[in-house]
């Protein structure tokens, strides 16, 4: 049985624990609309730019002579995986959920017998990963300086990811993000951004093209890769808000419901050691 | 009333501008070209230079810095890289800008593009007057 000066103490700290988590709610709940935000500001740049695209891609085909970035270098031996996580702890499941997709996938390219290269964005991740794929990580990119996700960390991404494949040192490369559904519920998503994949739109508009259809292309497939980054990492950065304010609201919800708790069993043994004064000042008085 | 076009621009981050305009002037890769009504559909990729918009209420001017404009029967978008209000426009930013395709000229493979990129920029450093 604690003393009621424990009692007390413990109270006063899960009051402090309280008061961090609720401020820590409310600082996710700003960015968390300042990061969708740029989510949906981004949004119209990133349909257009697969619209184009994937009416480039139909006219032009995976055949002979194709861009490589859009056919594919003929493998697909090598996979690189993208993984994206935050910087920060204290968002709940968030990271984990990522990490376990791409852990499943990793298990499942190296079972087919593939070879598995991570290079891992947000140190969460890495962290993570570090224990079971560690001999697998080729690089990490490390965004904790960064205060408001630019297309340009973006395009960094981009071209670290492509100089692999150029050097022929990844065939295929898939992302792994969480995309934001909404402040309870984001999505684990993997998706390859290298050979690029489109769905066929089916109506292609006949344009002319200046300079060529290749050139524009061969222009276009490189952005259309850090397009589809800035976008998970624009998409990962309103998740994690999103899992940190739901983590939080429950942290300060249990501390609320603790509170109350260790009230009532400090309540009981302060009466408890009362009424075992008064019991012991009324049999002494009884007994002379 | 001279008919008009749907004329969108948007870089990656936000979009700039949502309007309709008269006509659009646009820094092509191969050359300069304005987009009016009726424009046979086009998609061409742009270089560094200067974007003129003009519409019922006068006329609008952006830098862009690269990326590509698709244009319709009815409306033109342009994606641009990177892309500036030219009355928001500082030597600073344009020497940022300059800068940028510097570095990027150095480490390019592709000399003569890069070369051209930088070559675009002080063009256009000159089109805005700074």
């Amino acid at each position: 049985m604690p003393s009621l000066k424990d009692l007390k103490n413990r109270i006063g700290s899960v009051k402090n624990t309280r008061k961090i988590t609720k401020a820590m709610q409310m600082v996710a709940a700003a960015k968390l609309r300042r990061a969708q935000e740029a989510a949906e500001a981004a949004r119209p740049f990133a349909e257009r730019m697969t619209a184009v695209m994937s009416a480039l891609a139909a006219g032009v085909g995976t055949g002979e002579g194709a861009p490589k970035l859009l056919a594919g270098n003929g493998k697909d031996q090598v996979h690189l995986l993208v993984v994206m996580t935050s910087e920060r702890g204290l968002c709940g499941g968030f990271n984990s959920s990522i990490v376990k997709l791409a852990r499943t996938r990793a298990n499942e390219l190296v079972a087919a017998g593939k070879t598995v290269k991570i290079l891992t964005v947000g140190k969460k991740g890495r962290e993570q990963l570090r224990r079971d794929w560690g001999h697998a990580f080729v690089g990490h990119v490390d965004l904790s300086e960064v205060k408001r996700i630019g297309y340009a960390n973006a395009q960094n991404i981009a071209r670290e990811v492509m100089a692999a494949f150029e050097a022929g040192e990844a065939d295929v490369v898939t992302i792994f993000y969480n995309r934001f559904q909404s402040v309870i519920s984001q999505i684990p998503t993997e998706q390859q951004v290298i050979p690029a994949r489109f769905e066929a739109t089916g109506a292609t508009a006949l344009y002319d093209y200046e300079p060529s259809e290749e050139a524009i292309l061969a222009d276009l497939l490189p952005r259309g890769v850090a397009t589809q980054i800035f976008t998970a990492l624009l998409e990962n950065g309103a998740s994690e808000q999103g899992a940190r304010m739901s983590a939080m609201d429950n942290a300060t919800r249990n501390a609320g419901d603790m509170i109350n708790r260790l009230t009532i069993q400090y309540n009981r043994s302060r009466q408890a050691a009362i009424t075992k004064e008064l019991i012991e000042i009324i049999s002494g008085a009884e007994a002379l | 009333m001279a008919s008009t076009v749907q004329f969108d621009l948007v870089s990656p981050e936000r979009r700039l501008a949502s309007f309709a305009a008269t006509e659009v002037q646009i820094p092509g890769a191969d050359g300069d070209m304005t987009a009016m009504e009726g424009h046979a559909a086009t998609i061409t990729s742009l270089r560094p230079g200067v974007l003129r918009v003009v519409a019922a209420d006068g006329e609008k001017s952006f830098i862009v810095t690269g990326g590509f404009a698709e244009i319709s029967a009815t409306g033109v978008s342009v994606l641009a890289e990177q892309a500036v209000p030219l009355n928001e426009l500082t030597a600073a930013t344009l020497d940022a800008l300059v800068a940028d395709a510097c570095e990027a000229a150095a480490v390019n493979s592709d000399k003569d593009a890069a070369d051209k990129a930088v070559a675009d920029l002080y063009a256009m450093r000159a089109a805005a007057g700074i």
